[in-house]
């Protein structure tokens, strides 16, 4: 399986193809199909992600020491986005997301490239994925 | 549309420096955000940037030329302020921080002088936060009661329920002139009447409708209107509070400090005359003089010109978009103002707004600080387009080939 930073780096290769931006949010549209999908039932408020403007439920399973995740938007751009997040943090060690430092985000422009408002929602989405490594690593250590 | 020939569009666009950039790989900026701010005219610029650099001066303090000039602008611009929606007297204009800190000010003051526990204020159910919130957080302080007059699913206001909801204990109606979500232009000259064949006395959200419709309170007989500088072309940070002279003798000051006192000792501090009780320390007198300069300049292109323009706008706008086909409009009250709220079927706002944003086409998404209007629709927000009298219709055909464009990507 590719590292973190080996995904990374393909995620950049797909996006520096496109130099304007329309193509860019049609890859993220794209991408949206691959986003694996959280349990229609657990899209109500216990799963949804806080400061986003549009909505976005995360769900994180933890089996044989890698956490999975599933979630929804009903905002495709957002979608394709968490997509991208997900495909390189699912299936990861806790320690392994906490640790990860998420700089693709960074090289396709995509922190510059959305409002504060919005950028921030792209935060708290990371914020909430930590969230759940930590919660598991605590866990585990208690064990 | 007799009325537009004369309507010299470029030369209007030409005062408004902002509107010439290109954004994004050169595209045109097509701005239809108005409804949550203005852009600025050169005349406003260049005062401002003249303000600062010849004659800043603190006002009413000092016995010194620069002083003097920068005072006697101010008052000046007081005057425009009172000739811009005919109050009868200079005095009834008070400058503020913009609508909100006016809204603010009235229900601290009236409240703190008026109301008493169980006592009622109605609002409407298309309020936008800032005349909700301040409200309710007078009601929690003085254990009021706060009544909404509903809207029906075009927009408009149920004025029968409205008379229905005032009794004896209603001690004021603070309603807004024009919806910043549906456009819709409530009958507020009716309602003040209603209002005051029961004694009570109105306060007018004009937020909305200043920079769009001729004002006149002596005419409407509102007893307070209140709106901000910077949606009618003027600078951000200065608004006005217009009250009757007879309420604002009434009324306690709502801001202790500077400017506002006659004699100051510690044992007790009597208050200075009108207008300056209510206007305590330095205000923002570039901004009055900002907005005063902006009044003047749409004064001269005509209110009734400007109207008659953003009314064959929105005409346009509202053929063009039922055209389109796939497109919910929001608010279609007979009375609408160039205040257009829609949302393209199956097609999330956000998704719509981020690709608008990259064709150059600015609007607004979300609730725009109206989250009961979007309670009343049970959605979560809208696209609002908001067209302002600098806008073309080349600018809504634009905004048609996005909304085609958002369709093709996400269908």
């Amino acid at each position: 399986m590719a590292t973190i930073q080996e995904v990374q780096e393909e995620i950049v290769n797909e996006f520096i193809v496109f130099n304007d931006w329309m193509d860019r949010y049609n890859h993220l549209i794209e991408i949206s199909d691959d986003l694996p999908l959280i349990d229609g039932k657990l899209k109500n408020n216990e799963y949804i992600i806080r400061g986003c403007q549009s909505k976005v439920w995360l769900n994180a399973e933890f089996n044989n020491g890698k956490i999975k995740f599933t979630a929804d938007s009903d905002a495709i751009i957002t979608k394709g986005i968490i997509a991208l997040l997900i495909r390189v943090l699912s299936d990861r060690t806790p320690n392994e997301i906490i640790d990860a430092e998420l700089e693709f985000i960074d090289r396709i422009g995509l922190r510059q490239n959305l409002s504060p408002t919005r950028a921030n929602g792209l935060l708290s989405m990371i914020k909430q994925v930590k969230l759940y490594a930590i919660a598991y690593d605590a866990r585990e250590k208690k064990k | 549309m007799d009325h537009t020939e004369k309507y010299d569009i470029e030369k209007i666009r030409a005062d408004f420096p902002v509107l010439e950039q290109k954004v994004y790989n050169n595209k045109p900026l097509i701005y239809l955000d108005n409804g949550a701010t203005t852009q600025k005219p050169l005349r406003v610029i260049r005062v401002v940037n003249r303000y600062h650099s010849e004659l800043n001066s603190s006002i009413h303090r000092g016995v010194h030329f620069l002083s003097d000039q920068a005072t006697n602008a101010y008052e000046k611009a007081r005057e425009t302020v009172r000739n811009f929606i005919n109050a009868e007297k200079k005095e009834e204009i008070i400058f503020t921080s913009g609508t909100t800190g006016s809204i603010n000010m009235l229900a601290f003051s009236f409240g703190e002088q008026f109301l008493e526990e169980g006592d009622e204020i109605i609002i409407s159910e298309m309020e936008h936060h800032a005349n909700i919130v301040p409200w309710q957080m007078l009601c929690e302080r003085k254990k009021t009661k706060l009544k909404v007059i509903p809207f029906d699913d075009n927009g408009v206001l149920d004025l029968e329920v409205y008379e229905n909801r005032i009794t004896d204990k209603t001690k004021l109606i603070s309603v807004t002139h024009i919806s910043n979500t549906l456009g819709t232009v409530n009958p507020v000259r009716e309602m003040i009447r209603i209002a005051h064949k029961n004694g009570i006395p109105v306060m007018i959200d004009a937020a909305q409708s200043i920079q769009h419709t001729e004002i006149d309170v002596q005419e409407l007989d509102c007893d307070f209107l209140v709106f901000s500088g910077h949606k009618v072309y003027g600078p951000t940070g200065i608004g006005v509070f217009y009250g009757k002279e007879k309420w604002l003798e009434l009324l306690p000051p709502y801001q202790g400090g500077g400017d506002m006192v006659d004699i100051v000792t510690f044992e007790k501090t009597t208050y200075n005359e009108l207008p300056f009780k209510f206007e305590a320390g330095t205000t923002n007198y570039i901004g009055a003089i900002g907005m005063a300069a902006a009044l003047e300049y749409i004064s001269e292109i005509g209110m009734k010109k400007i109207a008659a323009y953003e009314s064959d706008l929105l005409e346009y706008a509202l053929q063009k978009l039922d055209h389109s086909g796939g497109i919910t409009i929001y608010g279609l009250a007979p009375e609408k103002a160039s205040i257009l709220s829609f949302l393209i079927d199956g097609i999330h706002m956000l998704d719509a707004g981020m690709i608008f944003d990259k064709m150059g086409v600015a609007v607004r998404i979300g609730s725009h600080c109206a989250q009961p209007v979007m309670q009343h629709f049970n959605i979560d927000g809208t696209l609002r387009a908001s067209v302002s009298f600098y806008n073309t219709k080349q600018e809504i055909d634009y905004l048609c080939k996005a909304i085609q464009q958002v369709k093709t990507m996400f269908t």
